[in-house]
């Protein structure tokens, strides 16, 4: 009999917890005690009142991410706990770039990956802008390695919020 | 009902069927204590809050309920810090009620403010803080239930003082809804066949009982189907009790100071079968070797220990209790009870070979001869409690227990100090038992203070003192490892003068060297009905074997002098 290999991948774990004060602490707490190592973490509110998604992606072996599973089943405000199939789910996150634009040739580059992204420019100022993209986290990935040789002066990511698709969903744009 | 927040907590903590508090009060809780005034739920003023918490642990253990301690703001809560600590790594029911400065005041570091929600949580199943003398009842009945479902733990409830004297109308009815916490008692009827299988078509099968067979209270399952399997068993330190030791198939306590059979012949098992334990590193040694070449059964209630330090085979989240019982049906229905003639031989044999040989005397009183006295005077039913280091290792070695929740511990933390309180919380619950801690001089001093209340309350105990004069396990561990470099370790005997101290607080004392001497102090301390100290004193350099070397294989097993056999 053997006993499952560790194998290393993007994992999402989506999560129901009650919406009151301290969750997030006891969320975060959990994760830093038992030092697994995630990429990101976000939070927001469901169509319920009373309660809160979370979504964090992990990379790491299975026996993590069933770790992680479990020590999140075990939190008194956790109520739900899936693990995301990247290949079944929508997964998106935003991010704000400020990149710095010095001259004409600089602006028109930037517009190009910009349209190429789907991004959207939020803020303009003589010397830098501020691009918005929505994506997939390897999406956004790329995308601020282009911004890269602009010269990033501020970057914000908001973490990913994930949803499973439902069996007959068709994707929309980007999967 | 119109109630100020207090009393409805008090009225609370009655309808949950709550009859004794450990506390020390404080501005921040009086209105509480108030409100208790008025109450038939005995409060037992401690003198320092560790003892509330591990008093109240010691009445959990021993009684298989829910101990409560309560505590004012700030110090009085940080001093909770402790036994909380101890009560979460040992899986044992508490609830812990704190005061709180006023709503307004939260977040101003006001007198006394300390945030024991945030300090708490790690070391919690859950905290509340009562934002409303509406929240009350429910809160209560939530925190009792968190406390002792599942696998059981602590919970805090953190209780501002404007909140205790805010008058409300109260609904004691109110029910609550808690969307998470249903654990799976039930096992899975799959894993279930396939457990039975393994363990039918075992030639060598060995079962590991941890603490969850004594939570649970499955020690008759327990016990029934090692029979029916002639399954030798081994159990860990929280597990002592599950089994009775005098049983032929208990194999004794594995791991780091485990029986010299219980950790050679578990690592032979061809099919391991564990309840009810989180394979702890001194339980298990290198968790890469333990049983590496075994099919691994594990039976626990949490989720979350199955596969975190070995990875199981075949997992079964739920009761203990029921997933043994339900194993022992399947095998009942499949094979008639099992004759492994072989294997019982191999384990008889193997006991015989490393069975200890008798010791030399050395002068001093030995701890062996000590508990084994200590064993011999007390009726089966009576209750040990232990300070943390070489005594500890030596009662749990040499006192044979036979009943679940007779061997109390402070076995994940390891907290010195925790014998001498956790014996009067146990004394309080079970107040026809006798109850002795076996404690080190090092560990007995951290809550020495407390022979007060076991004085004031009447409750009393006995503590037998293996007195070394040093931090003995550390100094143990300097011998071995750090060249008998004897950094900070040295007690100096004799300060304090243990006899006088117990006296001065009003307890017997008493001076034991030799085992007649100590023989005569116990009989003494039995007939007593006030609390009594013997200080024994022993040899600084009584070695604790046998010994696995922390971070090794359980076959590197230190046996020596004692151990007799290979080594
Ligand atoms: C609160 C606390 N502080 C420190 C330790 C580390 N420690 C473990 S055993 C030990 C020595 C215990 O000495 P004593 O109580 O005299 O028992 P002995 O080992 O001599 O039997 C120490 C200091 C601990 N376990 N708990």
């Amino acid at each position: 009999m053997g006993v499952k290999q560790p194998k290393n991948s993007l994992n999402i774990i989506s999560f129901i917890v009650q919406n009151r004060p301290g969750v997030l602490f006891r969320v975060a707490w959990m994760i830093r005690r038992r030092a697994f190592n995630i990429e990101s973490i976000s939070v927001g509110p469901t169509e319920r009142p009373d309660l809160a998604r979370m979504t964090i992606t992990i990379y790491g072996d299975e026996a993590v991410v069933e770790q992680v599973v479990k020590q999140l089943r075990k939190l008194i405000d956790v109520i739900k706990v899936s693990k995301l199939d990247p290949e079944n789910s929508v997964i998106r996150e935003m991010a704000l770039v400020k990149v710095s634009v010095p001259d004409q040739k600089a602006r028109a580059d930037l517009d190009y990956y910009v349209r190429a992204f789907r991004g959207k420019v939020v803020d303009v100022a003589p010397d830098a802008t501020i691009v918005e993209v929505t994506g997939s986290p390897r999406k956004i990935d790329a995308f601020i390695e282009l911004m890269k040789g602009f010269g990033v002066k501020e970057l914000a990511r908001t973490g990913a919020a994930a949803l499973l698709r439902s069996p007959k969903g068709i994707p929309g744009e980007e999967k | 009902m119109r109630l100020s927040g207090a009393k409805a907590l008090v009225k609370s903590l009655e309808a949950v069927g709550v009859e004794v508090i450990f506390g020390i009060p404080g501005g921040a809780i009086l209105p509480t204590y108030d409100a208790l005034y008025d109450s038939k739920i005995r409060h037992i003023l401690v003198r320092h809050e560790q003892c509330a918490a591990h008093a109240a642990d010691g009445y959990a253990r021993a009684s298989g309920g829910v101990g409560v301690c309560m505590a004012t703001s700030g110090p009085g809560a940080t001093n909770l810090v402790t036994g909380i600590t101890t009560a979460y790594m040992d899986s044992s029911p508490v609830v812990a009620i704190t005061g709180q400065v006023s709503r307004g005041m939260i977040g101003k570091d006001a007198f006394q403010e300390a945030d024991i929600i945030g300090i708490t949580t790690p070391i919690t199943k859950y905290t509340f803080q009562i934002r409303d003398p509406r929240e009350v009842p429910k809160t209560v009945k939530q925190a009792f239930y968190i406390a002792s479902t599942g696998r059981p733990g602590p919970v805090l409830i953190d209780f501002p003082v404007d909140v205790q004297r805010e008058e409300a109308d109260i609904d004691f009815d109110e029910e609550f809804e808690l969307l998470s916490l249903r654990p799976t008692v039930d096992p899975h009827p799959l894993q279930v066949k396939k457990a039975a299988e393994l363990l039918l078509n075992a030639e060598r099968p060995v079962i590991l009982a941890g603490g969850g067979v004594i939570i649970s209270g499955a020690s008759e399952e327990l016990v029934r189907l090692a029979e029916y399997l002639s399954a030798p068993v081994a159990f860990t330190l929280m597990g002592k009790g599950a089994m009775p030791e005098d049983h032929p198939l208990c194999l004794g306590m594995v791991g780091m100071h485990g029986s010299a059979v219980a950790n050679k012949i578990i690592l032979e098992a061809d099919v391991l079968l564990a309840v009810g334990t989180r394979f702890s590193d001194r339980s298990t040694g290198k968790f890469e070797e333990f049983c590496k070449d075994a099919v691994r059964i594990h039976i626990d209630i949490d989720a979350a220990e199955i596969g975190k330090n070995v990875k199981p085979h075949v997992p079964i989240v739920a009761d203990a209790k029921k997933a043994l019982s339900a194993i022992y049906e399947a095998i009942e229905k499949i094979s008639p009870k099992m004759d492994r003639s072989t294997w019982v031989q191999r384990v008889k044999w193997m006991r015989e070979r490393l069975a200890t040989i008798p010791i030399s005397s050395s002068g001093s009183i030995r701890p062996k001869e000590v508990i084994e006295e200590i064993r011999r005077q007390l009726p089966q039913d009576s209750i040990i409690t232990t300070g943390v280091g070489r005594n500890q290792m030596w009662a749990a070695m040499y006192f044979k227990a036979y009943r679940p929740r007779t061997f109390i511990t402070s076995g994940g933390l390891g907290a010195m100090g925790f014998g001498f309180p956790a014996a009067l919380g146990a004394k309080v619950a079970k107040p026809d038992k006798i109850v002795v801690d076996i404690d080190g001089d090092g560990s007995f001093l951290m809550t020495e203070r407390d022979l007060a209340t076991s004085i004031v309350e009447n409750i009393p105990v006995i503590v037998v003192i293996l007195n070394d004069g040093w931090l003995g396990m550390v100094k143990y561990w300097q011998d071995l490892f750090y060249r008998k470099r004897y950094c900070a370790t040295c007690l100096k005997r004799g300060c304090p003068d243990f006899v006088k101290l117990a006296e001065a607080y009003g307890a017997n004392g008493f001076r034991a060297h030799t085992l007649d001497e100590f023989s005569k102090a116990f009989s003494e301390a039995l007939k007593s009905d006030v609390t009594t100290v013997i200080d024994v004193w022993i040899s600084p350099d009584e070695p604790v074997l046998p010994f696995v070397p922390p971070g090794r294989p359980l076959n590197d097993i230190i046996l020596g002098g004692e151990g007799g056999g290979e080594g």
